[in-house]
């Protein structure tokens, strides 16, 4: 299960990579924590995450109908931002964009090959905004877990101060990394990136089928009480295969998986508590970063006494 | 039970423009049930969703009337597995998009509780705006 360790060269903190950032509007509010951490995580592997100026909307889910143009636009927006920070000499010649939020990377990515592929949409885009240069169609929307992959999990092992020893994480996926296939980073039924990156950080990652189980998603809204029995299911079960905690990419997931838990405590007794992290607030852990940017006290379930068990924090 | 089914001009026009808003070509759904075994909402859901693709098919508005498209979460679990490649997420949405047109809401914002609102994401609050109206 563990990645060979190859001869790979050491960070030095010299080599810099400066990449377009587009964080969402969650990731400025109730996942600030995944935000900072990530931020912070990302600059310790000498990644500077470059917030893209004057980011919109990306529309949050994909418009699914066939002859629905109008809202592919605001993410198509956001690709011209990522554009003019090549233009203006913020980044170089750098045309990836990196997404923390799962629902935004699922809407920017599929908006930008429903464009890529489709010359006549990306037109009639193009002519709507009069105001802005043409999107070229050049982006590439990578998910973050994508550029630590692409870094090297050896990278982000040799960065490790604080080795997770002990502590047992069930990765959770659900959709918006995983499906449809095309938009996928990873094995739609079976993914494997967060348990290679949780293996990375010296923790032991705990499989279960529920990995790509959907939480409910946006349902949290209008009937919470579906979502609670869903998360009853992923918890649970990630209980039983022993693990003491979950990790997840996705604010939607994460507030679904964790706040709900109090819904899924009042209708189930036998239920008991689980942390849910973003994985990134585990890379911050483990590279013993600045105590700020773990922001525990936006996770529903505080976390921090199964850390001080493992003497993780003090 | 037997129900018999006429197929009208009218049944092809509402097949049609399932097909023409969801890019797909229901009519391809051979009622496998993958989609249905391995939908994680569909315990929650009064007809399947290899019902409503067959409901679809036969161009019966009925299916209009059932609130499973309603508790679909849009999950791709069903696009990555069916055996034709017909992606059913985007069936269900447009069956619900036939709806919203009308400028009917499935979703009543002024009844979301303050305590609710105070701590939601927006994630969650745009994309059921984007889901549930028109």
């Amino acid at each position: 299960m563990t990645t060979t360790k190859t001869e790979t060269p050491k960070l030095t903190g010299t080599e810099n990579i400066k990449i377009p950032y587009y964080p969402g509007c969650t990731l400025k509010t109730t996942a600030k924590n995944f935000e900072n951490s990530a931020v912070a995580a990302a600059r310790a592997l000498g990644i500077e995450l470059l917030e893209i100026p004057r980011w919109n909307c990306c529309g949050t889910v994909f418009s699914l109908t066939d002859d629905d143009l109008i809202h592919h636009v605001a993410s198509v927006r956001n690709f011209i931002r990522v554009q003019e920070m090549n233009d203006y000499g913020l980044v170089k010649n750098e045309n990836r964009l990196v997404t923390l939020c799962a629902m935004c990377f699922n809407t920017l990515k599929s908006t930008n090959l429903r464009v890529k592929n489709n010359a006549e949409d990306l037109k009639k885009i193009n002519d709507l905004m009069y105001r802005e240069e043409n999107y070229g169609g050049k982006v590439e929307v990578l998910h973050f877990l994508e550029l630590l992959k692409s870094l090297g999990f050896e990278k982000i092992r040799d960065r490790v101060k604080k080795p997770l020893k002990g502590l047992k994480i069930a990765p959770y996926y659900g959709c918006m990394i995983l499906r449809p296939q095309e938009i996928g980073i990873d094995d739609p039924e079976d993914p494997t990136i967060q348990r290679d990156l949780l293996l990375s950080l010296g923790a032991d990652s705990v499989d279960t089928p529920y990995k790509r189980v959907c939480c409910g998603s946006y349902q949290t809204v209008k009937e919470k009480n579906i979502v609670a029995e869903l998360a009853y299911d992923i918890l649970s079960h990630a209980r039983k295969e022993g693990a003491e905690a979950m990790a997840t990419v996705c604010p939607l997931c994460a507030f679904n998986l964790d706040h709900r838990q109090k819904e899924v405590k009042a209708s189930h007794s036998d239920f008991e508590e689980i942390p849910v992290f973003y994985v990134t607030q585990l890379m911050a852990i483990a590279f013993a970063l600045e105590n700020e940017c773990y922001g525990f006290d936006q996770n529903y379930v505080d976390p921090r006494p199964l850390l001080a068990s493992k003497s993780l924090i003090k | 039970m037997i129900k018999k089914v006429e197929i009208t001009p009218e049944n092809d026009k509402f097949l049609n423009k399932v097909n023409e808003l969801s890019g797909q070509v229901v009519t391809l759904c051979e009622q496998c049930g993958t989609c249905s075994g391995g939908c994680p909402l569909v315990a929650e859901m009064d007809i399947t969703p290899s019902q409503w693709m067959r409901l679809v098919q036969l161009g019966l508005k009925e299916v209009l009337d059932y609130k499973a498209v309603w508790v679909c979460a849009s999950c791709f679990t069903c696009t990555v597995r069916c055996p034709r490649k017909i992606d059913v997420s985007k069936v269900a949405e447009a069956l619900r998009q036939i709806i919203l047109r009308k400028a009917i809401d499935y979703i009543d914002l002024k009844a979301i509780p303050k305590e609710e609102l105070a701590c939601l994401p927006q994630i969650a609050l745009v994309s059921a705006c984007r889901k549930f109206t028109g």
